[in-house]
């Protein structure tokens, strides 16, 4: 059987909704909300079976206008590399802090994207980075936490 | 009443307010323009200052900050698909693709232009109308507030043409199910946080749209090998950075400014709506009413569709300032700041406060105003500057998004793990967009969700759990024939569109 992948897509929300209607009817409300018209799984179920309700529909009516995406044309090296990038960004920033992990993030996006002009990627990411961050943590008084900059003296 | 205008403009137009409200406008831009700092945050920076000044110029300063945050809210909405408020959201629709076909200047001027319109109109509503529009807004129950949520979602009906009416109600009951997330507000049960501590407090609204619109955009357009700076190269940058509106495009405004600022104030003067709801609506009924040909532009740089949503959240702004100053209740988030600060000054908002202080009032009304003003005198010549964020490079523009969009987040909890659901949302997202399930209906969905949920649980509770309170009052039937014709009319122009 030929299946399109909006067919996929819909049938992966349809068991998501399954899981979302299993997980509200489990959650645990008050001994005296239990009959209650309405309490803090009432409206989650509405939703889990209108989540049914509409992704069933795309499974089983037809698909008058199927969308083709050539997979050949897509750039997922890069893609998955940015994503990458921003997932060391999230696991760096508390233990480095926010100058160090921001200026590096930018750098490396920068560079895997293609660029080598040298200076400006630098002057694009510390020196930007240092003044975004004198905005918000010397004007906008928005405390940002970082560990570097406190060890080597520049923030209190 | 007279005597009350001319009281509020001698105080609003001494040199040192229209100072204050010039600087107001200037670092509220800024701060709009930062996704994750919205009005809010904007006015909530200004109290420790405020308080230096006398009452009437504080609050000039920050009516001055709330404009100037909103049109910066736009702009990034318009130039990188970044809405860092709600309320700018529907202006990303049809702004941002006119961005990319290199009239990113028209696009900021035409939002200007909007916004100051729908401000105009708006003060004007708000002169003659404020008293009497409060007993109307106090006389608005949880049925009447659950049936508008449900004229809001028809709003979807925009993003759910070529048959893709299911795909937007997916997208729906996503965006729905994504609000659900955190503490129950009545009850505080945790739902749907698998004993992660990150999710009591459910999934921020900037978090979502960062992650759908600003860094999924980011994305696709690595993912996709697009350039978003290609139509910027193919214009030089004064044509990029114009703001003339030609005559064609200002006739069609004229007729949708006017329809936006009602609906965008009516629906600012009702507590708890605000301007996201507005500029919906206002969006959905400017695509209704607007001819066939006209229609097939919305989504891709439709003037109609940019002015509508820029009048409406600009009018809903000043009609949420009517139950605060009349009743003393916030509409919104920014006019619970607000009437922090009011009270701060010693200044009890009321019914009353128009006989008491009638210096405060209409100098807060007339500042209002004075501050569009001067917002547009402001930013229409900076707009052609503004305007070349598209002419950089492609290699720098993506990486700068993404870092706005994440330090957005970051600064808003100091948390790793919203920049990690970030990125688990904005993947999800891109591959969704791929397969064209449409992403406003699920923003719409979760800014109304909690609202919605909240309004249903009432309604149910006060009817013990009946449904008839959907036709026992005449306000809800209204409004929920109102959507079902909406409805109705949208299923038969679609079939006859079809034959």
């Amino acid at each position: 059987m030929n299946i399109n992948t909006t067919k996929i897509i819909s049938l992966l929300f349809f068991i998501f909704s399954v899981f979302y209607l299993y997980t509200a009817y489990q959650i645990q409300v008050f001994a005296f909300d239990e009959n209650a018209p309405f309490n803090a799984k009432t409206f989650p179920i509405y939703l889990g079976y209108a989540g049914l309700f509409f992704s069933g529909l795309k499974l089983i009516l037809p698909d008058p206008e199927t969308v083709k995406v050539e997979h050949r044309n897509l750039e997922y090296k890069k893609t998955s590399i940015l994503i990458i990038i921003a997932i060391i960004y999230g696991a760096t920033i508390l233990k480095i802090g926010y100058f160090l992990t921001t200026s590096f993030f930018l750098f490396g996006s920068y560079y895997f994207l293609g660029e080598r002009r040298w200076i400006l990627m630098f002057l694009l990411s510390f020196p930007f980075v240092a003044a975004f961050m004198y905005l918000l943590h010397g004007v906008l008084e928005i405390y940002l936490r970082d560990p570097f900059l406190q060890f080597i003296g520049v923030m209190g | 009443m007279i005597e009350g205008i001319l009281i509020g403009l001698s105080t609003a137009l001494t040199l040192q307010n229209i100072f204050m409200v010039m600087i107001g406008c200037f670092f509220g831009t800024i701060i709009g323009m930062l996704p994750g700092l919205g009005p809010m945050t904007a006015i909530a920076l200004m109290i420790p200052i405020t308080y230096g000044f006398d009452p009437a110029t504080g609050l000039i300063l920050m009516a001055g900050v709330y404009y100037g945050a909103v049109f910066g809210g736009s702009t990034s909405s318009i130039l990188l698909n970044a809405p860092g408020v709600p309320g700018t959201v529907a202006t990303s629709f049809d702004g941002y693709p006119m961005a990319q076909q290199g009239k990113a200047g028209k696009a900021l001027a035409i939002a200007a232009w909007s916004s100051f319109a729908g401000g105009t109109f708006s003060a004007i509503y708000l002169l003659f109308l404020a008293p009497s529009l409060s007993k109307v807004s106090l006389s608005f129950r949880s049925p009447d507030y659950f049936a508008l949520m449900i004229l809001g979602l028809t709003a979807i009906a925009a993003f759910s043409s070529k048959g893709q009416f299911l795909k937007a109600m997916m997208m729906v009951v996503l965006g729905l199910m994504l609000a659900s997330v955190g503490q129950d507000s009545l009850s505080d049960i945790t739902r749907f946080t698998f004993d992660n501590m990150n999710l009591t407090d459910g999934i921020s609204f900037v978090l979502v749209v960062m992650a759908t619109f600003a860094m999924s955009e980011a994305l696709t357009i690595i993912l996709k090998r697009n350039d978003p700076t290609a139509a910027a190269k193919q214009v030089s940058l004064t044509e990029l950075g114009s703001i003339k509106i030609d005559k064609e495009d200002r006739k069609k405004m004229y007729k949708t400014i006017p329809r936006s600022s009602v609906i965008g104030f009516l629906i600012g003067v009702l507590p708890g709506a605000g301007a996201t709801i507005a500029s919906f609506l206002a969006y959905g009924m400017e695509r209704n009413l607007v001819n066939d040909d006209e229609k097939q532009k919305f989504g891709k740089g439709s003037v109609n569709g940019l002015s509508a949503p820029e009048t409406a959240n600009n009018a809903a702004c000043s009609g949420s300032f009517v139950p605060m100053l009349t009743l003393g209740i916030p509409g919104s988030g920014t006019t619970a700041v607000m009437l922090g600060a009011l009270l701060g000054f010693g200044v009890q908002p009321g019914p009353r406060l128009y006989m008491t202080n009638p210096e405060i009032f209409w100098s807060i009304i007339m500042s209002m105003y004075i501050g569009m003003v001067i917002l547009l005198i402001l930013n229409l010549p900076l707009i052609p500057y503004i305007a070349r964020i598209l002419a950089v490079p492609k290699n720098y523009l993506i990486p700068l998004i993404l870092f706005f969009s994440i330090t957005g987040i970051y600064v808003m909890s100091f948390n790793n793990f919203d920049i990690y659901l970030m990125i688990g949302i904005a993947v999800v997202a891109t591959f969704l967009r791929l397969y064209d399930f449409p992403m406003p209906p699920l923003i719409l969905a979760f800014v109304l969700g909690g609202l919605m949920e909240e309004n249903l649980r009432r309604s149910l509770l006060l009817s013990n759990g009946s449904w008839e309170f959907l036709w026992d009052r005449t306000l809800t039937l209204c409004i929920l024939l109102t959507t079902a014709f909406i409805v109705i009319w949208h299923i038969y122009k679609t079939f006859k569109m079809k034959n």
